[in-house]
Parts: structure tokens; C-alpha cells; sequence
């Protein structure tokens, strides 16, 4: 029954949760042993053990690697450099923080500025992205045209060039034009990366949503454009949220084309600025660890808020298309 | 803009689309086509007129640099991505199995996803540093192995390393999709093969497995459209060392294009190199667009 419950609670079109009218509540809680199948084999019981061993394993692989780096980041170098123990340190220090904000008594780099950047050049690329991407995205699920199917696999394919190999030609026109440097330049090769994948997602949630009903609306007296926005818009919520999460994370992440387009404090981004902490020979580890976690802390507020989201969007919109 | 007016409405709804996409991926490909062909040096703007056929890809077809860097980018996406594969399976078979705090889990799993690549290959550097690493940490003080281990310095260990740091970042994408396609999954067949008498492991390949194959090649279509991030983690981890023996196309093409200058021949080797992605690309897309056709017949 469990199983029933959840293949339900996901299956719904829009990826919402429909745990209030699935009847798993009414039934046996959900751990409990008989609420598993039937044992298949003699050795149910060893399997059920080797499940819970394997999830903790492989849980501790997911987690150790990001949690390691994010400990560190409360040692000093000293203490990074010494290597005195695994997980228990001697003591924590928030002066890596106070370093890399220049509250402290070392101020190199200004990651005040890097942030500032990121935010406003990631928050600017995905709202431009995701509405050019649901323009498109309607268009590819609404209408039928000529030559759409490749339209939408050329639309498609420019996302599969690397960043690293647009950057070449893209830094020498954007250096005729003057946009290296600029937020402008950056934003717009931003907006360029995630509208194939944004008008893939937006896409795939249009076509679950029943043409009949923008059409009812309409012999109604609504406008084309009054039951797009009272009827359609709000049911693709979820879709287009999922696809600004994701333009906003690769926004946020770039690195190869931004460490090429922005140069000076002005434009730096985040993740360029992780560079500034390695030199020739040495690296600043502490110091990179504390920008490590101001990186990766908005990123998931964020992805936990909207999980849900991200999940239905990368299956719904993806598979069912 | 009269004349914007006439246009039926799909194709103004799309014009944004293809206009960015236009200046900022066709235009400047459509350069770096031309330049390849001209020996175009950055720091001698001239030379971008000097026209020169097809001499930087009959020189980069002659370099061994570049065929190694070639069959390791190869090598490379082909390890990574059935690697991923086959974890991400594993990962959603086992969270498929736990019913209590998997939504708990879920979210747990998707942790990497968050950490941008460049985040990954430098977390990864550290871990593998041979004086401070927590990896060699924990062989010498917990597995008595005195000497330290080199996993970015030596050749074979320096591509497994990133291969493992490109894996950690990445497995979770498979894992969701997969998942999704666990539980989108009617019950009624594996029911039936329960009463046929199959075992666990005959209904997973018979029943299970086909029913997954669709979802899989979905996710390789994601994974492969941005498997050009590893250029991050290499960049970062080894930048290409220890002596040129992890360098990728992406990585060999940027040093050639902004360390040595050397727009038009760097511009060759990124055109192999997008040609090689959309290659993956355009057959994994193929596969998608069949398997979507098949669900959709199930779903029918």
C-alpha cells in the first residue's frame, strides 16, 4: 500500500503533492514490517540489512566529502597544515569569516564585492532566461509550426556546446564591443546558456496542461492573453520554478566564462574569486573552505525550499514532454 | 516593428529565444569557424586576415598532444557517464527500498548537485593532497601506510581522482531520474512475476530494467549536455599535469587559446570538441526522443 502511496503522491502531472488524499494515512504506518511486500526468498530479513547498511554507506559518501570541506573552514591554516585529527579540532575559529568579509586583521580579498556580483548577475540572467525560456517554451508546446522539431533540436544542441569552447570566440567579440568586464556581458551569455533547458522544462509542463482549458476560458470572454495568465501560467508554476532553480544554480556556478569575461572587482563572480586564494605555490586553504561555504550556503537554502520542485521538474518536464 | 506585427504569434513568442542564442552561441561559433582557418593570434590583431586553409587542423591532426587529449576526453566521458549510471541506479534502487524518511533522503542525495564544479575540484584537491588530504590522512593513521600517496601527481591515480570527483558531483542527477522512473513504475508486472515464481534478480532484469531504460537515456541526454563542466574540475584539480597526462580537449584548447595565444589554432580544437559533444548529444537525443515515444505508448 505504501508503495501505491508514493507511486501516487509522484506520479501527479504537476509534481504537487498529493499525500493528503492518498490513503496511506489510513492504513498500517509505513514502517512497519509487514507493510513491505511479501518476502520474496528465505533471506528477506538479510536483504532488509543490507539495505539500511547500504543507504548509510552510501549516504556518508554523498555527505563526508562537502561536510569535510565546510569543517575546515572553521580551522585555522595552522591547524589545516598541521593535521592534528580527523573531525575533532583542538578549536574552531570564525577568523577565516571575519578574513574573507575584511572584518578581521588580513583583508586581500573582497568577497563583500564577489557576492554582490554573483547576486546580481545570476538574479538578473535567470529572470531575463525564464522569460524569453516560457515565451519559447509555450510557443514549442502550444503551436504547431514548420520545421518545429528542429527548431527545438537546434534550441537544444547550442546547449550542448562547453562553455570553455564558447569562450574563445565569445571573449574576442565581446572584447570588440566592449562587454568584457561588464555585468551586461556576463548576464548575457548567462541568459543564452539557460534558455535551451529553461524552454525544455517549460515545455514539457504546457503540454500536461489540458488545451482546453485556455480554450474554455476564452469562449468564456477572456483574451488569449487573460487565459494565459489566469488559467495556464499558474498550473506551470512549478515548472518554471524548477527552471529558474536550475539557471539560477549554473548561473551561480559558472566558472570558465566568467573567469575569461570579468577581470576586475567590479564583475568578479564567486566562484572566479575562489582563484584569488591560490598563488604559485601555495594555496590559502582555510581561506578557501570559508568561500567554499559562502558559495554553497545560498545554494542550498534555496534547493531545500524548493526541492520539490526541482525533483518534478527535472522528471516531469524532462519525461514526459 | 509594423511588420513584427504580422507575424504569426509562435514566431514572436520565439524570436527572444533564437535572438540571444543567435549572438551569443551561433554568432561567435560562426567566428570561431572562421578563425580557425586564419592564424589568428590574439596579441597580433593582423593576423586574423591571414587565411591559412586548413593548416591548424592538418597541425592538430599531426600533434600527438592532441589525438592523446582526444582518446582521454573519450575515455573520460565514456567511464564518467556509465559509472554515474550505474551508481545512480544503485543509489535509487536502495532509496527505493527505504520507506520511512525518503523524502528525507531524497534531499540528502541531491547535496552534490549544489556544489559548483569548480567547488568540487578544488574540494577534491585538498582531499587528495598528498600532505594534507584527509585521504591520505585516514591510509596512514588508520590503514598503517607510511608512505604518502601522490593521487594528483601520479598519471593513472590523477585520472582516477577526477574521475571520482566528477562522479560525486554528478551521480545524483541519474539517481532522481531513475528514482522518478522507479516509482512512476506500475506494480501489476512485478506482481505477476512474483506469482510466476521469479527471483528478486530475474524480475529486475525482465521487468524492472526495460521499464528504466527510457529513464536512463533521459538522464544521459541531461548529463551529456553538460558534461563540458568537467573542464572545471580538471582545470582545478590537476590543470591538465602531472606533464600534460590528464589533459582534456577543453583543457589543451584554453591553454592554446589564452596562455600560448593562439586564437585560430585553439579555435580548431574547441570546434573538434564541440563537434565530439553534440555528437554525444544528438545520439543520446535520439534515444530520448524514442524512449518518450515508448512511454507514452505505456502511458496510453
Amino acid at each position: 500500500m505504501t508503495q501505491i502511496a508514493h507511486t501516487m503522491e509522484n506520479q501527479h502531472p504537476l509534481g504537487r503533492s498529493l499525500k493528503t488524499a492518498s490513503p496511506a494515512g489510513q492504513f498500517a504506518p509505513l514502517q512497519d514490517e509487514g507493510d513491505l511486500p511479501e518476502p520474496w526468498f528465505p533471506a528477506a530479513l538479510a536483504l532488509r540489512w543490507s539495505v539500511r547498511i547500504g543507504v548509510f554507506i552510501a549516504m556518508c559518501m554523498i555527505l563526508l566529502p562537502g561536510l569535510w570541506v565546510m569543517l575546515n573552514a572553521f580551522r585555522t591554516n595552522g591547524a589545516i597544515l598541521a593535521r592534528d585529527s580527523l573531525f575533532l579540532a583542538s578549536s574552531y575559529t570564525l577568523d577565516n569569516f571575519r578574513n574573507i568579509f575584511g572584518l578581521g586583521d588580513v583583508t586581500e580579498i573582497p568577497v563583500k564585492a564577489y557576492f554582490m556580483n554573483s547576486v546580481i548577475i545570476s538574479v538578473t540572467s535567470t529572470v531575463i532566461a525564464i522569460m524569453i525560456g516560457l515565451a519559447g517554451g509555450y510557443a514549442f508546446a502550444r503551436y504547431k509550426f514548420r520545421y518545429k522539431k528542429y527548431l527545438f533540436v537546434g534550441l537544444m544542441l547550442s546547449r550542448a556546446v562547453p562553455g570553455i569552447a564558447l569562450s574563445l570566440p565569445v571573449f574576442i567579440i565581446w572584447s570588440w564591443l566592449g562587454l568584457i568586464d561588464t555585468k551586461v556581458g556576463t548576464i548575457l551569455v548567462y541568459v543564452a546558456m539557460n534558455v535551451p533547458f529553461s524552454v525544455w522544462l517549460i515545455d514539457g509542463f504546457f503540454r500536461q496542461i489540458p488545451r482546453e482549458l485556455a480554450e474554455a476560458a476564452e469562449i468564456d470572454g477572456c483574451t488569449r492573453w487573460q487565459a494565459f495568465w489566469q488559467v495556464e501560467f499558474p498550473m506551470a508554476k512549478s515548472g518554471i520554478a524548477s527552471a529558474a532553480i536550475f539557471a539560477f544554480l549554473t548561473s551561480w556556478n559558472e566558472f570558465a566564462l566568467a573567469s575569461q569575461l570579468t577581470r576586475t572587482t567590479d564583475t568578479k563572480t564567486l566562484p572566479v574569486g575562489l582563484m584569488d586564494f591560490t598563488s604559485q605555490f601555495t594555496i590559502n586553504w582555510a581561506g578557501m573552505c570559508a568561500l567554499a561555504v559562502v558559495i554553497i550556503i545560498p545554494a542550498l537554502i534555496l534547493t531545500f525550499i524548493v526541492q520539490k520542485h526541482l525533483i518534478a521538474g527535472l522528471t516531469f518536464g524532462g519525461v514526459k514532454g | 516593428m509594423m511588420s513584427l506585427r504580422k507575424l504569426p504569434p509562435e514566431a514572436r513568442l520565439l524570436i527572444p529565444s533564437f535572438l540571444v542564442i543567435g549572438l551569443v552561441v551561433a554568432l561567435p561559433l560562426v567566428f570561431s569557424l572562421y578563425t580557425s582557418f586564419t592564424a589568428y593570434r590574439l596579441v597580433r590583431p593582423e593576423t586574423i586576415w591571414n587565411f591559412i586553409w586548413f593548416k591548424n587542423y592538418i597541425r592538430l591532426f599531426e600533434s600527438v598532444d592532441f589525438w592523446w587529449a582526444f582518446g582521454r576526453t573519450v575515455l573520460f566521458l565514456t567511464v564518467v557517464l556509465n559509472l554515474e549510471m550505474l551508481f545512480g541506479l544503485g543509489l535509487a534502487l536502495l532509496i527505493n527500498q527505504v520507506t520511512r524518511g525518503q523524502r528525507l533522503l531524497r534531499t540528502i542525495m541531491m547535496f552534490p548537485m549544489m556544489f559548483s564544479p569548480i567547488l568540487v575540484g578544488f574540494q577534491f584537491k585538498f582531499m587528495f593532497n598528498d600532505n594534507i588530504g584527509i585521504v591520505n590522512h585516514i591510509l596512514q593513521d588508520w590503514f598503517g601506510i607510511t608512505q604518502a600517496i601522490g593521487w594528483l601527481v601520479d598519471a593513472k591515480l590523477a585520472f582516477f581522482s577526477l574521475a571520482v570527483a566528477e562522479i560525486w558531483n554528478s551521480t545524483a542527477v541519474f539517481a532522481i531520474l531513475l528514482l522518478a522512473g522507479l516509482m512512476a513504475m506500475p506494480q501489476d508486472p512485478l506482481e505477476a512475476a512474483r506469482v510466476d515464481g521469479c527471483t528478486p534478480i530475474q524480475a529486475f532484469r525482465h521487468v524492472t530494467l526495460p521499464f528504466l531504460m527510457p529513464f536512463v537515456y533521459i538522464a544521459m541526454t541531461i548529463r551529456s549536455l553538460d558534461v563540458g563542466r568537467a573542464f572545471d574540475i580538471v582545470k582545478i584539480m590537476t590543470n591538465g599535469g602531472p606533464a600534460g597526462r590528464t589533459e582534456l580537449i577543453w583543457t589543451l584548447s584554453a591553454r592554446a587559446g589564452y596562455e600560448d595565444a593562439r586564437m585560430g589554432y585553439a579555435n580548431a580544437m574547441s570546434y573538434v570538441a564541440v563537434l565530439l559533444s553534440i555528437l554525444f548529444t544528438v545520439h543520446f537525443f535520439r534515444k530520448l526522443n524514442a524512449s518518450r515515444q515508448y512511454l507514452n505508448e505505456v502511458d496510453a
